[in-house]
C-alpha cells in the first residue's frame, strides 16, 4: 500500500501559542486512520491543516511540509479550492446548507463547473447511494435538508463531500453529536467507503477507533506520541503515555 | 409550602405599584390609539378619488395630491436603487472581507453616530453639497441622494447584523467543498440572510415616507405631475412635505388630514409587511 499523504516536520502556531510540534506521519491510501487524544491535543487542528481549512482562522502560522500527490500543499502553486475538492471534509456537527437535499449534493459539482442536468442527477444519486441514504431521501430530493434527522443530515454531508469525487475524506468527530444507532450507521459506512477513499477520522471514542481504523495516531499536547497499526497499538502500546490514555488513566 | 405572611405595609406597597403600572399601560395605549383614531376620523372623509387623481390648480381652487403621491414613489425608488447596493456591499465587505478589525470598528461607530443625527442636518448638508456644489438645483434626485446618505448606515448595519447570524458552519461546509470566497457568500451566506436585508429595506421605505425636514431643503415643494426621469430632475414635494405645506402655509387642514390618514395607513401596511416577511422566512427556514 502506498502513502497518499506524507507530513514532514509540521509545526503550527495560533498567534504565539504553538499547537503542533514537529509532526511526522505517513498516511497509507484506501485505509482508515484514526486520530485520538484528549481534548486540546491538536488532533482536530492537525486534521484541518490537511486541507488548509486553518487558513480561515486569522493568525495561524505553519512550518514544515505536507506532501500530497508529490506536491507540498503549502506551496504557492497549489490552488486551495482544488485541494479542498480532492481532500474533502465532514464536520463535527452536521452542517447541511439550508436548501433542498438535491441542491446540497449538487453544490460541490456546481462549484466545480458541472451544470448539465443529467450529469448532476447521476452524481446526486451516486453520492447518496454511496453514503447509504438514497433509499431514505429519494422521494423527497426537493425538500429542505434541514428537515432530516441528525444522523441523516450527517450522512447527507458525507454524500455532499463525496459528490466532488475526493481522494481523501477528513472526518472531524463525525459521530459525536449523534445517537448510537446513527453512529453505527456512519461507522459501517466508513468501512464501506475505504475501498474507494482514504479516510482520516478524529474521534474521542476509543472503541470507535478500534472498531473501524487500520492505523491509529495518538496525540498529546500537540505532539504525535505514537502511530501504528490499531490492533497492535491497543494491545501493546509502546509509549507509557499511550498506555495510560487507552487504559483510561487520563483524558 | 407554608404560607408566608406579608406585612400590611408591604401589601399596600405592592398594590400601589401595580396600580401605577396599570395606569401607565392604559395611558400609553390610549395615547397611541387616540392619535390613530383621531387622524383617521378627521382624514378618511376627506379622501376622495378627485383628491387622489388630480394635480392642484390655483385657477379652479382644486387641490389634488397625485403629484405628491408620484413624487413619493419616485423618491423611494431612487433612494432604494442607490442605497441597497451601497449598503449591502459595504456590509459584505466589512463583515466578510475586511481584515483590519480597528477600521471596521471605526466605520461601525461612525455609522451608528450618523444614524443618530437629526435629519434636518442631512437636509442642510444635502442642500449645500448636492443642490449647490454639484449644481443639481432643488430636485427629487438631490432629495433622494440626501436620503441615501441618511439611510445608508441603517441598511449597512441591519445587513451586517443579519450576515453575522449566518452560522459559521455553513461557510465552513462550502469552503470544505472547494468553493471560493465570493461563491460562498453569493450562494450560501446571502440567501440565508436575505430576510434581514428585506426587513431593513422595508423599514427604510417607512423612514423615507416619514421624512420631511431633509426633503424640504433638497427636493422642494412643487406639485406637478411628471414622469419618473423628468420627475427626478425637477423639484417636487413628497406626501409628508405636502402635508406640512398644506397645513402650515395654506391652512388646508382637510387636505393635511387626508394626507396624514394616507400616510398612517401606509405605515400600518409597512409594519404589517415587515411582520409577514419575517414570518414567511421563518416558516421557509423551519421546514
Amino acid at each position: 500500500m502506498s502513502n497518499i499523504i506524507t507530513v514532514d516536520d509540521l509545526c503550527l502556531w495560533y498567534g504565539s501559542t504553538q499547537a503542533l510540534h514537529n509532526i511526522n506521519i505517513e498516511i497509507p491510501e484506501k485505509s482508515i486512520t484514526a486520530l485520538i487524544g484528549p481534548s486540546g491535543c491538536g488532533k482536530s487542528t492537525f486534521l484541518k491543516t490537511l486541507n488548509r481549512m486553518n487558513d480561515l482562522i486569522p493568525d495561524v502560522k505553519t512550518t514544515g511540509k505536507i506532501i500530497y500527490k508529490d506536491r507540498d500543499i503549502f506551496s504557492p502553486s497549489v490552488d486551495v479550492n482544488i485541494l479542498r475538492k480532492e481532500i474533502g471534509m465532514v464536520f463535527q456537527k452536521p452542517n447541511p446548507f439550508p436548501m433542498s437535499i438535491y441542491d446540497n449534493i449538487a453544490y460541490g459539482p456546481r462549484t466545480h463547473g458541472i451544470t448539465n442536468r443529467i450529469k448532476l442527477d447521476e452524481i446526486v444519486e451516486e453520492s447518496l447511494r454511496d453514503a447509504a441514504i438514497w433509499d431514505e431521501v429519494k422521494d423527497r430530493l426537493k425538500k429542505n435538508a434541514l428537515g432530516l434527522s441528525g444522523g441523516q443530515q450527517q450522512r447527507l454531508c458525507i454524500a455532499r463531500a463525496l459528490a466532488v469525487k475526493p481522494d481523501v475524506l477528513l472526518m472531524d468527530e463525525p459521530t459525536s453529536a449523534l445517537d448510537p444507532i446513527s453512529t453505527s450507521k456512519i461507522e459501517e459506512l466508513a468501512l464501506q467507503l475505504k475501498d474507494k477513499y482514504t479516510i482520516i477520522i478524529v474521534t474521542h471514542n476509543m472503541q470507535q477507533a478500534v472498531r473501524i481504523s487500520d492505523q491509529t495516531a495518538f496525540f498529546l499536547l500537540g505532539e504525535l506520541v505514537e502511530y501504528g497499526n490499531t490492533e497492535e497499538m491497543f494491545s501493546r502500546p509502546e509509549d507509557k503515555r499511550t498506555e495510560d490514555y487507552i487504559t483510561g488513566r487520563f483524558g | 409550602m407554608p404560607e408566608k405572611q406579608i406585612s400590611g405595609k408591604r401589601k399596600a406597597y405592592i398594590r400601589i405599584m401595580k396600580t401605577l403600572m396599570a395606569v401607565s399601560v392604559i395611558l400609553t395605549f390610549s395615547l397611541a390609539v387616540s392619535v390613530v383614531v383621531y387622524v383617521l376620523i378627521k382624514g378618511i372623509p376627506n379622501i376622495s378619488w378627485e383628491l387622489l387623481s388630480t394635480e392642484p390648480s390655483y385657477l379652479t381652487d382644486r387641490i389634488g395630491i397625485l403629484p405628491d403621491i408620484l413624487n413619493t414613489v419616485y423618491i423611494i425608488l431612487a433612494t432604494l436603487l442607490l442605497v441597497i447596493p451601497l449598503g449591502v456591499g459595504a456590509a459584505i465587505y466589512l463583515t466578510e472581507y475586511a481584515k483590519n478589525k480597528k477600521m471596521v470598528a471605526a466605520i461601525e461607530y461612525a455609522a451608528e453616530t450618523l444614524s443618530g443625527i437629526p435629519s434636518i442636518i442631512y437636509g442642510l448638508v444635502g442642500m449645500l453639497f448636492f443642490c449647490q456644489f454639484l449644481n443639481m438645483q432643488t430636485s427629487l434626485l438631490a432629495g433622494a441622494l440626501t436620503l441615501v446618505i441618511m439611510n445608508l448606515p441603517t441598511i449597512m448595519r441591519t445587513t451586517q447584523e443579519s450576515l453575522k447570524t449566518v452560522p459559521q458552519s455553513y461557510r465552513e461546509g462550502a469552503f470544505g467543498l472547494g468553493a471560493g470566497k465570493w461563491r460562498v457568500i453569493r450562494t450560501v451566506v446571502l440567501p440565508d440572510c436575505v430576510d434581514g436585508v428585506i426587513t431593513g429595506c422595508i423599514l427604510t421605505v417607512g423612514r423615507i415616507l416619514g421624512e420631511s425636514a431633509a426633503l424640504l431643503f433638497t427636493a422642494g415643494v412643487v406639485h406637478t405631475v411628471n414622469g419618473l426621469f423628468e420627475g427626478l430632475s425637477n423639484a417636487g414635494a413628497t406626501l409628508t412635505v405636502a402635508l406640512y405645506f398644506y397645513a402650515k402655509e395654506q391652512g388646508e387642514f382637510e387636505v393635511a388630514f387626508a394626507i396624514a390618514a394616507i400616510l398612517m395607513l401606509l405605515t400600518l401596511g409597512i409594519n404589517l409587511l415587515v411582520t409577514l416577511v419575517g414570518r414567511y422566512f421563518k416558516k421557509r427556514r423551519s421546514i
